[in-house]
């Protein structure tokens, strides 16, 4: 691919200042998106997947901060350096955001419509016909019926998946070249879900947008993702093509997660965890931030903070197992590993 | 929308005429009556008394009283005033309108101020201008109305002269120009006015504050912001109109107090309103104007509250459906 | 420009989870003390209360005159704030300072009483209304709509008017009796609220019966929204009391009250400013005291300051 990627996120480090400490949300994120393709970020709550979102549009409120020597290139600005008119001209224009909680993302006193149309009048300095039917298209590219009386209700008028068809028409009024999707399909129960997705897969085909689909669930990567970014304590500690991802995953963390994803037709007694808790963003531990739940930790990996490791073709792992891989021996067990992370700094090698 | 009204109204007609039930009952309840107790009546002979009481039917058992309290009711019938020398009707329609445009001046005045007041605040949340104006305002919503007129009387029309000092015309108002007597008109009701509202604002600024402040964190706000809109579009256009729906709803709660509140001023202020007239009524023992006030009072309550009511409605289409 | 609040989302990934020093064993009564003690304004209010109260109490022991004595009609009237008299003289040669004092007394009673009287009377209602619920509740609901359409002010007057002088019994009765319905309605949602809860039909189905259930389970939740009520009613009541007074309807003439200092203030406020503006500076004092205690009383028992997170 010799063609630049549309975004890239390039060392991207996002502070929140508090009174508890500073929690360091993300520390060190760079990856790209090209143009027409969909990035998948996975990973736990608390690993810092929806503020890089954010990150991204600077809708980063204090006592949040972006940290100078981050860069985000898109179209060939750094976003971080536009002024506040520059920003503003980018969102929901050329980088549109789709946000988690269809309840409470839209205004109840407005109709649909006019939220919709609102895009266009501000970008577009559409006139309030205009703008008006340009909703009303949208409102028919995402598949609601009867978009025209539709689009003079009020968002408690219609349900949960309406109104996250609602909040994808929202971002598609400018034709926008990337799409943020934040946990889209958390809120809404499974049947919703896949067809919100499959909306989603045919858009991007049909008006060739990039999307980053942030999420938790792994089902979801599956079905739209080409590339994956897995993160974890605020660092990317994976990133691999889809396919490569789910056939041969290298970092203990991604491992873990596949492994906790329940699958039909495999007998299981119990499902499998990742033993311990995220820690706390005020206080990463030190070295490999993944080492007190991971059952191949060894003594490098509370000394070193692991680079990411080149492992194949696209494929990086911030782990040192890539540079011992004989290391891969479990030494702990779910039970032992939870007694481990208990008492801090590991135990012997 | 329109069946939303429908029941408003008839609710408030509801509420207008438990009210009134309520205020004949528990106003004849109280030991005594008109003749009882004023100095009048303890020099004249008691079979003069017993003659006005039967003309007022006072004599007659209190269910036969309450019948035809609610007929001579429905023709705008109160009984004759003390007071006034005629019928209680007439001075209170004289006075009704003054209150009215006292109440409404302050109240509009009130919440201009107040819902910009707060926006402000809430805008600049945490920097030394907000606290500053949060003392502020939390001092003066704690001030009584009457000692709040008395010092601006005190003050700006005692010591410096800027505004008269009572009543709502100049005595020799009806020989100036029209264009003077506007202003005249206006200078007398500037003070008044401006006690009521400055403590409507300071209240509804706290309020209005704290509403917003509710309202900016919300998603909504957010996914607004992630469109492009700028903060002034998100705060004046998003924010306000979501928290304005508290508020809205608080001053139709507190009509009935600020109605209290004005009686007090308009006693200060000599202002010739329905409160002023209820007040005097007391001190003559005047009866029928007195529970006419309380009517009308009780009326307009209502009115005001079926119009916030309205109003919320319009402004929160989710409670349309209620 | 932007407001300083967490924007909810970004943190939710960041969650520095808010831990309780102890573990989160400590009872919520506890919590809600430490943060109102925590809070200066609002202690300062309790601590205003608590002086005014102390004034009050005491007030034969602290007054520098009796309120009532006329000390030198000829000489000694209307004299502005000076050594002798902090707060000056009023037209009848009486101490303002003793008066003011004195005044506390009726004043802070007089709206103590009838506060309680109204809580209880209000929470009673409002709680059987609100438990009983269907029909009763919406007749019982509809009456106090109509009562609260009532201007209280006006109100008082109608009653006044027949009742004549009304002494300072009457007062706190006329006070309660029209002060109660507000309370009664927010009883009533925070009853029907409770109600809800999943406890109480846990409650029900071990076979509690409903005095029980109203008496333990629901009433305490009611009890700090109510008591916040009570507070801002407390300053509530002592400025219509005064208003009253002023008015000439409230307190007897001879009894000191701040309304009735108010009422002898007025006839020559201009020259003799001393008299209105103490005596509102003492009833401000109260109202802003009896203001920032339920403030901070609202804001040490709302669910927001429980570290739950």
């Amino acid at each position: 691919m010799t063609q630049l990627p549309l975004l890239t996120v390039s060392d991207l480090r996002t502070y929140f200042y508090t009174g508890a400490g500073v929690a360091r949300a993300v520390d060190g994120v760079s990856f790209d998106i090209a143009a027409g393709e969909t990035l998948g970020i996975v990973g736990e709550s608390g690993c810092g997947k929806s503020v890089t979102a954010l990150s991204i549009l600077r809708l980063i409120q204090r006592p949040g901060r972006i940290e100078p020597g981050s860069r985000i290139l898109f179209e060939g600005q750094d976003l971080l350096t536009l002024d506040d008119a520059g920003i503003r001209r980018v969102r929901g224009n050329r980088i549109a955001m789709i946000f988690q909680e269809p309840m409470t993302a839209l205004n109840p006193v407005f109709t649909v419509g006019d939220q919709i149309a609102e895009v266009a009048r501000v970008h577009a300095s559409a006139s309030r016909r205009d703008a008006w039917s340009r909703a009303v298209e949208m409102l028919t590219l995402v598949g609601i019926p009867a978009p025209a009386e539709r689009a003079s209700q009020y968002p408690h008028q219609l349900s949960g998946g309406m109104r996250q068809r609602v909040l994808i028409a929202m971002a598609l009024v400018m034709n926008p070249a990337l799409i943020i999707a934040d946990e889209p399909t958390t809120a809404l129960d499974v049947t919703i879900q896949a067809q919100i997705l499959e909306l989603l897969a045919d858009l991007q085909q049909r008006l060739g947008t990039s999307i980053a689909m942030i999420t938790h669930d792994l089902g979801v990567i599956a079905e739209v993702a080409s590339r994956v970014v897995v993160m974890y304590g605020g660092e990317v500690v994976e990133e691999a093509r889809v396919e490569t991802l789910f056939a041969e995953p290298h970092h203990p963390y991604t491992e873990g997660l596949l492994h906790a994803m329940p699958r039909v037709g495999r007998r299981q007694e119990r499902l499998a965890v990742i033993p311990g808790n995220v820690p706390p963003p005020t206080a990463w531990p030190t070295g490999c931030r993944f080492r007190d739940r991971c059952a191949y930790a060894w003594e490098r990996c509370e000394r070193e903070h692991p680079p990411l490791y080149h492992i194949g073709a696209g494929h990086v792992s911030r782990c040192h197992l890539a540079d011992e891989p004989e290391r891969r021996t479990p030494k702990r067990t779910a039970a032992t590993a939870t007694a481990t992370a208990v008492s801090v700094g590991g135990g012997p090698a | 929308m329109r069946r939303f009204i429908l029941r408003r109204l008839l609710h408030g007609v509801a509420v207008i005429f438990i009210a009134t039930t309520l205020s004949f009952f528990l106003v004849h309840l109280a030991p005594g009556d008109p003749f009882s107790s004023s100095l009048e009546s303890l020099a004249t002979d008691p079979r003069v008394l017993a003659a006005r009481r039967a003309a007022y039917g006072l004599d007659r058992p209190l269910a036969e009283q309450y019948v035809r309290f609610l007929t001579r009711l429905v023709t705008g019938d109160l009984g004759p005033s003390i007071l006034a020398a005629g019928p209680a009707e007439d001075a209170l329609a004289a006075a009704i309108p003054n209150t009215l445009v006292l109440m409404g001046t302050a109240l509009a005045l009130g919440l201009i101020a107040g819902v910009a007041l707060g926006a402000w605040q809430a805008m600049r949340v945490g920097s030394r201008a907000d606290r500053a104006v949060d003392t502020a305002s939390l001092v003066v919503a704690s001030l009584p109305e009457f000692w709040l007129g008395l010092l601006l009387l005190l003050l700006l029309a005692g010591k410096f002269r800027l505004f008269p000092t009572g009543g709502a015309t100049d005595y020799m108002h009806d020989l100036m120009s029209p264009g003077e007597r506007i202003v005249d008109r206006l200078r007398h009701l500037a003070l008044p006015a401006l006690t009521l509202a400055l403590l409507s604002a300071a209240s509804i600024a706290r309020y209005q504050r704290a509403a917003l402040l509710d309202v900016l964190p919300q998603d909504y706000v957010r996914t607004a912001r992630a469109k492009g809109l700028g903060e002034r579009q998100l705060v004046w256009r998003h924010a306000l109109r979501n928290a304005l729906v508290p508020t809205i709803v608080l001053v139709g709660l507190s009509l009935p107090a600020l109605l209290g509140g004005a009686v007090f001023v308009e006693r200060v202020f000599a202002w010739p309103g329905m409160g002023r007239l209820a007040a005097d009524a007391y001190d003559a023992r005047d009866y029928p104007i007195v529970l006419g006030a309380t009517l009308v009072g009780t009326a307009l309550v209502t009115i005001g509250g079926i119009a916030t009511d309205v109003l919320h409605a319009i402004v929160d289409p989710r409670v349309r459906s209620r | 420009m932007r407001p300083s609040r967490f924007d909810a989302a970004a943190l939710h990934d960041a969650s520095v989870p808010a831990q309780v020093a102890d573990g989160g064993t400590i009872p919520p009564a506890r919590v809600a003390w430490r943060a109102f003690a925590r809070d200066r304004s609002a202690v300062g209010g309790v601590i205003l209360l608590l002086l005014l109260a102390v004034m009050a109490i005491l007030a034969d022991h602290i007054a520098p005159y009796n309120p009532r004595t006329l000390l030198d009609p000829i000489r000694l009237k209307n004299v502005a704030p000076s050594l002798d008299f902090p707060f000056g003289t009023d037209q009848f040669s009486r101490d303002v300072l003793s008066r003011v004092i004195h005044g506390a007394r009726v004043s802070l009673a007089v709206a103590f009483l009838s506060v309680i009287a109204a809580a209880t009377v209000g929470t009673a209602y409002g709680a059987i209304a609100g438990y009983i619920g269907g029909w009763i509740d919406s007749a019982m609901m509809r009456f106090v709509d109509a009562l609260l359409a009532i201007p209280r002010v006006l109100l008082l007057i109608a009653v006044a008017t027949l009742w004549g002088k009304v002494d300072v019994v009457g007062l706190v009765v006329l006070l309660g009796v029209t002060g109660w319905f507000g309370v009664s309605r927010l009883v009533r949602s925070l009853v029907i609220g409770a109600s809800e809860d999943e406890f109480v039909t846990a409650a029900r189905a071990l076979g509690a019966g409903h005095i029980r259930i109203l008496t333990l389970h629901i009433l305490p939740q009611v009890a700090s929204p109510v008591l916040v009520a009570a507070t801002l009613a407390i300053g509530n009541v002592v400025v219509i009391e005064s208003g009253l007074t002023f008015l000439g309807m409230g307190v007897p003439q001879d009894t000191p009250s701040w309304g009735g200092l108010f009422r002898d203030g007025m006839d020559a406020y201009t020259a003799h400013w001393w008299v209105p503006l103490f005596t509102g500076v003492a009833l401000v004092a109260t109202v802003l005291a009896a203001n920032l205690v339920a403030d901070g009383l609202r804001q040490a028992l709302s669910p927001r300051q429980l570290p739950a997170r």
